[in-house]
């Protein structure tokens, strides 16, 4: 109660800790009892057409896999040490039987490893079905975009056959609506924390943003309404902070832990790519007069989807996006922080860093695991920086 | 991803591959007096003949890393690319290929590796593959053209896939490396060059089946490599090509006839003890010491998966000239990495059935996520489905850091004893 009175955003918060944690998928089987014969829909990072299994009747569910809640007992044997970790925490929570209730499992084209996973999905739940998401890198709406607006109706074939209900355009456009407004006010919850970072804090963020990975796109902008409505009414103190924006965490999501630590470490994040998914298409999707709406959605992923590590940039300088991010947002400096063995983001790292070094632009980074533990090193490491940035600005 | 002949064996179609390499890189080195354009691109799915037909030059970066592993140069390669800040953990035929240009580009061959006119970005069954090609455009000042092959999820090709490659060929592919060739595309000359390419696949298809034989002639893995080595790189289409591969095929057919086994690093064999099949990548940084491993126990390579990334034949698959563009679409669509687990499962199957294997040996590969991801599963699915003994090693393609050599010894010691202990209790 003190809590609550002391910060007006205090309950909504604890109702978005407890979705965020769900672990044990207590709203999805409750859906599930709720609506008995609709399909649930998992799916794994980094975006998927989440508008599209709404519109299908399903519920479509972001899956990060256990993060540092679980402990992993089968997922390891199936994976060797040198992979990433959420292909183990997911292995782990598919045969713990976290996931039954999940009646079909979409696996984005992101890297090797998430494609292999889909494989092994096929394997090891053969009564599931495992959907491979197959997202172009031609980004010319006749060749990319035709191929995946197939894509998405093959998907929608492939829910249909399973259960869910056909595919309707009205049910779509119903959906955009809705996904557009859950897109509007995660855009509101990022203006007010890049505005202002001690109102709303990124691990704050981070958890209203994560509560909605079950919930439809509707229930989730509610939930984003109250709290960023509740987060404009709270008096704030202000901190001597280096705001930052951090890179590399698309995939494998950082122990919530860990977010705290950079922030206490003096680290304001102002901007980042966690949950990426969420803000993939950069703005409204747009469906024009008389066109498909499977095809709306297909071009606003061409059009519209943020550069990230698996989408082929063809056109300009790698990095070049996130240096303009940091001038427009503005920020002091970069946090790289990959999960360790990701290939896209490792890779990515060195072009980044150049465009960054090529402007002025601080940077440090660390890699990190789902199942982190301990951040002293890490707190030390973002101190440093926050400290070197505040004293020498770019010259770090 | 395949290599070039070395010494091994004294045949006359190596001697052919080595005059067909060594003259390839001098082309490569004479480029800007010839005029000749130079393509970067990739093994797996590669557009061989389509790059010849438009009169242009090759250079397979993977190829270079592993040759560069052979020589023992890779080591201070990754270190180069380490120290300018590419991590650890990806992979190192990335950084390999990275550290080589830092250090000059000079080609395994000693000659100097010209810059490319175009980074044709076709990646077919890998990522890295797409971050490889963003990081040499970073070093390049040269047009890249991006070739995306949609993957078989589901274990089988679609139309609606191969429309997607078509029609990126025809609007962005070829009308990328016309301009950069400086001419159009002569569709009779691509045709011919498939028509070529099926040739070659035949006589290759035989030597792959000649592994049935027993002994078998030939071995499948660490000889494969050699074997592959035209076909996946700057030779499909050729003529070069075909005269390599029906001399090869001759030779296999001679060792069958006379009841020889395969060459291997220490001369042929005759005393095939276990027939094995292997998945994964080799190493290269300890190639022939790896290879000793098996020779020096009787166990032959009858079939291996690496040497199907740049094309799976034994399925029946061939270049075809009456339909090129589709034919290409296939073809990248086709290649090994770009199949699904299951698939690649039912595939590892079929090879331990047909070629009657007594085992299966995953080499998994820490560098490359696209084989590696899966492969504990695939072991115990194969165990499962065939009874065979399957056996695991973990290497890397060309860090040596990562290939613990006393470890993976004792490891296919273990491996081959206990092969031994079956077949002596099943012949009881
Ligand atoms: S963390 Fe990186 S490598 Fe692992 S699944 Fe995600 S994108 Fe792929
Ligand atoms: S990850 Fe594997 S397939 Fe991809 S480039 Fe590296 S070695 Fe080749």
């Amino acid at each position: 109660m003190i809590r609550e009175r002391l910060d007006p955003a205090a309950e909504v918060l604890a109702r978005a800790e407890v979705l965020a944690d769900d672990l044990e998928m207590r709203s999805v089987r409750a859906f599930k009892e709720a609506n008995p014969t609709a399909l649930v829909v998992g799916h794994m990072p980094i975006y998927a057409p989440r508008p599209l299994f709404e519109a299908l009747g399903c519920l479509p569910v972001a899956i990060f896999g256990a993060g540092d809640q679980l402990d992993i007992i089968r997922g390891d044997s199936y994976f060797q040490s040198y992979i990433c970790h959420i292909p183990r925490s997911t292995i782990e929570l598919g045969l713990s039987g976290r996931l039954e209730s999940v009646d079909a499992m979409v696996f984005p084209s992101i890297c090797d490893v998430i494609r292999n996973l889909g494989g092994m999905w096929k394997l090891l739940f053969p009564d599931r079905l495992s959907i491979y998401l197959d997202l172009p890198q031609n980004f010319d709406s006749a060749i990319g975009g035709r191929f995946y607006a197939g894509e998405l109706r093959r998907i929608a074939r492939e829910l249909e056959k399973k259960g869910a209900k056909p595919l309707q355009a009205e049910a779509l456009l119903l959906a955009i609506a809705d996904e557009n407004r859950r897109r509007e006010l995660i855009t509101e919850l990022d203006a007010l924390r890049r505005e202002d970072p001690s109102r709303v804090r990124a691990s704050e963020a981070y958890t209203v943003v994560r509560a909605g990975a079950a919930l439809t796109a509707r229930a989730h902008a509610d939930l984003l309404d109250e709290f960023v409505t509740a987060a404009k009414q709270r008096h704030v103190r202000h901190f001597d902070n280096v705001r930052v924006v951090l890179c590399g965490s698309f995939c494998e999501q950082p122990p919530l832990a860990l977010i705290r630590s950079l922030e206490k470490a003096g680290c304001d994040i102002v901007d980042d790519d966690f949950q990426l998914g969420w803000r993939m298409i950069e703005s409204a999707i747009e469906v024009r007069d008389g066109e498909d709406p499977v095809d709306a959605l297909a071009r606003a992923y061409i059009e519209q989807g943020r550069p990230t590590a698996s989408r082929y940039i063809a056109d300009e300088i790698k990095g070049a996006d996130l240096a303009r991010r940091v001038r427009r947002l503005p920020a002091d400096g970069v946090i790289f922080a990959a999960a360790s063995f990701c290939d896209p983001a490792l890779l990515d790292q060195p072009m980044l860093e150049a465009a960054l070094r090529q402007q002025n632009i601080p940077f440090t980074s660390f890699k990190f695991a789902e199942n982190t533990g301990q951040f002293q090193v890490i707190r030390e490491q973002a101190g440093a920086f926050s400290d070197a940035v505040k004293l020498w600005g770019a010259n770090v | 991803m395949a290599i070039a002949a070395t010494d091994v064996s004294k045949d006359r179609s190596q001697a052919r591959q080595k005059r067909m390499i060594a003259d390839h890189f001098d082309k490569l080195e004479h480029a800007k007096e010839t005029g000749k354009k130079v393509v970067y691109t990739f093994v797996p799915g590669n557009l061989t003949e389509l790059i010849d037909a438009l009169g242009m030059l090759p250079v397979l970066p993977e190829i270079n890393a592993l040759q560069s592993g052979m020589r023992k140069k890779s080591a201070e390669y990754i270190a180069e690319a380490e120290k300018a800040g590419h991590s650890e953990d990806v992979c190192t035929y990335v950084k390999c290929d990275i550290g080589m240009l830092k250090s000059g580009n000079v080609s395994p061959t000693g000659t100097r590796l010209p810059p490319p006119d175009l980074l044709l970005l076709s990646y077919t069954g890998c990522f890295t593959f797409m971050k490889w090609f963003e990081l040499l455009k970073q070093e390049y000042n040269c047009p890249v053209v991006m070739l995306h092959v949609p993957y078989q999820a589901d274990g089988m090709i679609t139309d609606e896939m191969r429309r997607y490659i078509v029609d990126q060929l025809e609007q962005v592919v070829i009308p990328a490396m016309e301009q950069v060739a400086g001419k159009k595309l002569d569709m009779q000359e691509l045709e011919k060059r498939l028509a070529l390419s099926a040739k070659a696949e035949d006589d290759l298809v035989a030597v792959w089946e000649s592994a049935r034989h027993r002994p078998s002639p030939i071995d499948g893995y660490f000889g494969g490599v050699y074997y592959i080595g035209p076909i996946f790189s700057a030779f499909r289409g050729t003529e070069d090509a075909v005269h390599y591969y029906r001399e090869l095929r001759e030779e296999v057919t001679a060792r069958m006839a006379t009841g020889e086994g395969p060459t291997t690093p220490d001369g042929p064999t005759t005393n095939e003890k276990f027939r094995i099949v292997v998945e994964g990548p080799p190493n290269w940084t300890h190639f022939y010491d790896f290879w000793r491993m098996f020779s020096r126990e009787g166990a032959t390579v009858v079939a291996s998966t690496y040497t199907r990334v740049g094309g799976l034949y034994d399925l029946g698959f061939r270049h075809d000239s009456r339909r090129p563009l589709e034919t290409l679409a296939d073809y990248c669509l086709g290649c090994y990495t770009n199949m699904n687990l299951p698939s690649r499962i039912d595939l590892i199957e079929q090879y331990i059935k047909r070629y009657d294997a007594d085992g299966f040996l995953i080499n998994s590969v820490k560098s490359c996520n696209s084989f590696s991801v899966g492969q504990l599963l695939v072991l115990r699915e194969l165990e499962k489905r065939t009874g065979v003994p399957g056996g695991f090693v973990e290497s890397d393609l060309v860090d040596p850091r990562y290939f613990g050599k006393a470890n993976i010894d004792n490891r296919l010691q273990s491996y081959f004893q206990m092969l031994e202990g079956k077949k002596r209790k099943g012949a009881q």
